[in-house]
């Protein structure tokens, strides 16, 4: 506990300023339906209404309340975003290490059907697998995920060679520990830090992607409320003058910049630079 | 040239603090009142443990401090001028034209992207001190007085391309390259072998005597400053221990620090009666191993060791040695020969050996900072192979640590410690308690004590000989040192490029008549006298001239 609040402490303005806001979207996540006046897909108005006390930020092109959307949005996006880079990194994290302790033909193969993953634009392939699986939130979160565990494997196998290489995995070698051992144990702790700090990165690309797919009308689909499809579906609003798309956007923009700003003082901590 | 100026100094350093941010973020002094005086023409050796301030002061001397150092207080007077006070601008066109700097390590201080020779011009080009056409001229006449081979071309190759020796030698040429009035020499053989290191301090000294260049010489080992320095200034914490011209202090040291420091050269084991017929506990039989398709790196290589005694394997870099560790070990089969230990053959790869064959045969590395894991505790290193092998429980683990820790003579309290928390003895202490949590019979000391200082490279030597005579453990000491092989060893076995060139006891392979390549390598290990390399230079030299 002291030592939590001596890292707090330690931490610059940005990245508290960061923590705060990611803070504040998982609690409106978790809290959403205590929080939203209304419910995510109840039609409560007119189209299009204005900002005003009934509807603080008006409603949208069937008259759902825009606030209400914004929270449970952050459910959504938020939350499948966050289950697509944990899923991304088990599966590219565990493959890389595999890759990186065995080493050989295993590597040499893993290694090039990740190349051909890659060579591939991420967002058409996405689009391709979508319209032929079909668009079930389980599809999304594998598709995405996978697309971005090549990713997490490339660096993890990478950080992990420069470890495989030192003696003390040589040491367990010689022990006679089995693989999973020297991974969880000899490996693992030793590459967390890039891990931590990609995760962070990671996830701002994953509902990123989400959102320019719901844009494209192959994300989340409605009456599911996330941020990127409200962007499109009042998009129209844009040319009277009515700033309202541009809530979603900015809360998106918002966590990102949040996110980056952790990451980045994760990133100055764990490679030891001092001013 | 040098009495012109009279009597003032070239260099004048008082009362100089530097402090270093510590790992709980505390400024302390890393050097700490240190004065210095330095005439032209001088070489004045600094030596000392490490993490005695030497390299700090060697970088405070040109008026820099690393990241996470600061000058705190004194003056730094070159030539007149307080190089503390000058702006970083007017200290930059200092720095490496009137004051140079050589690194311990040439290889991590070139840019291995640039030819040597483009690396060199850089200096004088920046300081408008010679054109590029002239510097290259220069360049290959430094060169060939630091007798690199083909000077005319040696500078079109890039770094990897020359032998570490060649590097350490380009790296002098380059900082004598404006032609420095200081060059401040930071370990310059410490990483290389004791043939080569001949070698470039034959290079160095001559090419600043010759220059009349005065230079300030960092080492931690004597015998090594005993034969570059006009004077020593010793130094511990920080602070200065003992100053003397270096015949006086190397014959009459007074402090009881710097007599200890002496005296770890003179550490000796008595040597035992040759090994009653009977099986070796291990033998190493006819071996031939390569890695890949390669050349062999090691041909027919044979050697055993007993029971209870010390086998030291000996040769230069890239002899074999660590070779032959691997091929011991399993991880590298060989391509031809056998391995019996105890009596029995050893399957050729690891994955066929069994966990009792892995136990009874444990590894000591030479770089503890790489052999630990860093986020581990020393309990749970330590601990695991006593869980691993012989299947402990929590709180019987818990107890074995205490007690090999306190076979090593570490407190028990250091079993919650990370290696990072730890000085290079004691994580090297660490390497030998995980290596004896398993209870070996025999344990491969892959240069163990090389990256250690003298005194606490003693006290490994030592806890391993105690060991050795209360578990009756046995060893197979690869080492390059053959001060460590006096300290240790039994029988000796001498390596040259993948050969076994001699072997026998100690006594009989360090004592005359030897092979000529053993004869290089005793001839090669400097002695404390200071006119030892001059002659034995001259004796190379008389040698050569009469071929």
């Amino acid at each position: 506990m002291g030592g939590f609040l001596r890292i707090l402490r330690s931490m610059p303005p940005t990245a508290i300023f960061g923590m705060v806001v990611i803070l504040a979207y998982v609690f409106i996540a978790l809290f959403a339906p205590l929080l939203a006046p209304y419910g995510e897909a109840q039609v409560v108005g007119a189209q299009y209404e204005p900002w005003g006390e009934q509807f603080l930020l008006g409603t949208d092109n069937i008259g759902r309340d825009m606030l209400s959307r914004l929270f449970y949005g952050a459910r959504n996006t938020v939350g499948i975003a966050f289950v697509i880079t944990s899923l991304a990194f088990v599966v590219g994290g565990l493959l890389g290490l595999l890759a990186s302790v065995l080493g050989g033909i295993f590597d040499l193969l893993l290694g090039r059907l990740v190349d051909i993953l890659m060579a591939i634009p991420q967002l058409i392939f996405a689009l391709l697998l979508l319209t032929i699986l079909g668009t079930s939130v389980p599809v999304l979160i594998v598709v995405i995920a996978l697309l971005d565990s090549t990713r997490v494997f490339r660096l993890s196998r990478a950080v992990a060679m420069n470890v495989v290489v030192m003696e003390f995995v040589e040491a367990a070698r010689l022990r006679g520990e089995g693989l999973w051992w020297i991974m969880r144990h000899e490996l693992l702790p030793n590459i967390l830090p890039p891990l931590v700090a990609e995760f962070g990165l990671r996830f701002c690309f994953a509902f990123l992607f989400i959102s320019a797919l719901s844009f494209l009308g192959l994300g989340l689909q409605p009456p599911t409320a996330d941020w990127g499809s409200m962007v499109r579906d009042n998009a129209t609003l844009i040319t009277f003058g009515d700033i309202t798309p541009l809530v979603p956007a900015g809360a998106i923009a918002l966590l990102t910049v949040a996110v980056n700003l952790v990451v980045d003082w994760m990133l100055q901590r764990a490679s030891g630079l001092r001013r | 040239m040098t009495a012109a100026r009279g009597d003032q100094p070239l260099l004048r350093i008082r009362g100089l603090h530097v402090a270093g941010l510590s790992e709980d973020e505390q400024w302390r002094d890393i050097v700490s009142g240190i004065d210095l005086d330095l005439r032209r023409g001088e070489v004045l050796g600094l030596i000392g443990e490490s993490g005695a301030g030497k390299s700090t002061l060697g970088l405070a001397v040109m008026g820099y401090a690393r990241d996470g150092c600061r000058i705190t207080g004194g003056e730094v007077v070159f030539d007149g001028q307080d190089l503390l006070k000058l702006s970083e601008r007017r200290r930059r066109r200092i720095r490496g034209a009137r004051i140079a700097y050589v690194a311990q390590s040439a290889a991590a201080a070139f840019n291995p992207a640039h030819r040597l020779i483009e690396q060199y011009v850089e200096g004088p080009v920046q300081h408008g001190r010679a054109g590029r056409a002239r510097a290259i001229a220069d360049a290959i006449g430094l060169y060939r007085r630091m007798h690199l081979p083909q000077p005319e071309t040696i500078g079109r190759r890039y770094p990897h391309q020359v032998s570490g020796g060649q590097l350490q030698r380009a790296m002098t040429a380059m900082a004598m390259a404006c032609g420095p009035e200081l060059i401040v020499f930071d370990e310059p053989t410490t990483a290389l072998d004791v043939t080569t290191q001949i070698e470039v301090l034959a290079s160095i000294k001559e090419t600043v005597r010759q220059s009349g260049t005065a230079a300030i010489y960092i080492t931690h080992d004597l015998a090594v400053v005993a034969q570059m320095a006009d004077r020593i200034m010793v130094l511990r914490h920080g602070k200065l221990v003992e100053e003397g011209e270096t015949e006086a202090i190397m014959e009459r040291p007074r402090q009881p620090y710097t007599r200890s420091l002496w005296a770890v050269r003179s550490l000796s084991k008595e040597e035992q009666p040759p090994p009653v017929d009977g099986v070796p506990l291990l033998s190493v039989q006819a071996v031939t191993a390569a890695y890949r398709s390669g050349e062999p790196v090691l041909q027919d290589v044979s050697f055993a060791v007993h029971r209870g005694r010390t086998v030291a394997v000996v040769g230069e870099s890239g002899s074999g040695k660590s070779t032959a560790a691997r091929v011991i070990t399993g991880l590298l089969p060989p391509r031809d020969g056998r391995i019996v230990f105890d009596g029995r053959a050893l399957p050729d790869s690891l994955d066929r050996r069994g966990r009792d064959d892995r136990r009874r045969l444990q590894m000591i590395y030479q770089s503890a900072e790489t052999a630990l894991n860093p986020r581990q505790t020393v309990g749970d290193i330590i601990g695991r192979p006593a869980s691993f092998y012989f299947g402990r429980d929590r709180e019987a683990v818990r107890r074995r640590v205490a007690e090999i820790l306190e076979m090593i003579e570490l407190p028990a309290s250091y079993a919650g410690r990370y290696p990072g928390e730890l000085s290079g003895g004691q994580r090297q202490r660490i390497g030998i308690a995980r290596a004896l949590a398993a209870e070996p019979d025999l344990i491969i000391c892959d240069e163990v004590t090389s990256a250690l200082d003298q005194l606490v490279a003693e006290g490994i030597l030592k806890l391993l000989l105690g060991l050795q005579r209360d578990l009756g453990l046995s060893y197979l000491f690869i080492t390059h040192d053959l001060a460590t092989v006096k300290a240790i060893a039994d029988e000796v076995v001498v390596m040259h490029r993948g050969r076994v060139v001699e072997k026998g006891l100690r006594s009989a392979v360090l004592t005359p008549p030897h092979d000529p390549y053993t004869a290089l390598l005793l001839a090669s290990v400097p002695q404390m006298d200071p006119h030892w390399l001059d002659r034995l230079l001259a004796a190379r030299a008389s040698a050569g001239a009469s071929l």
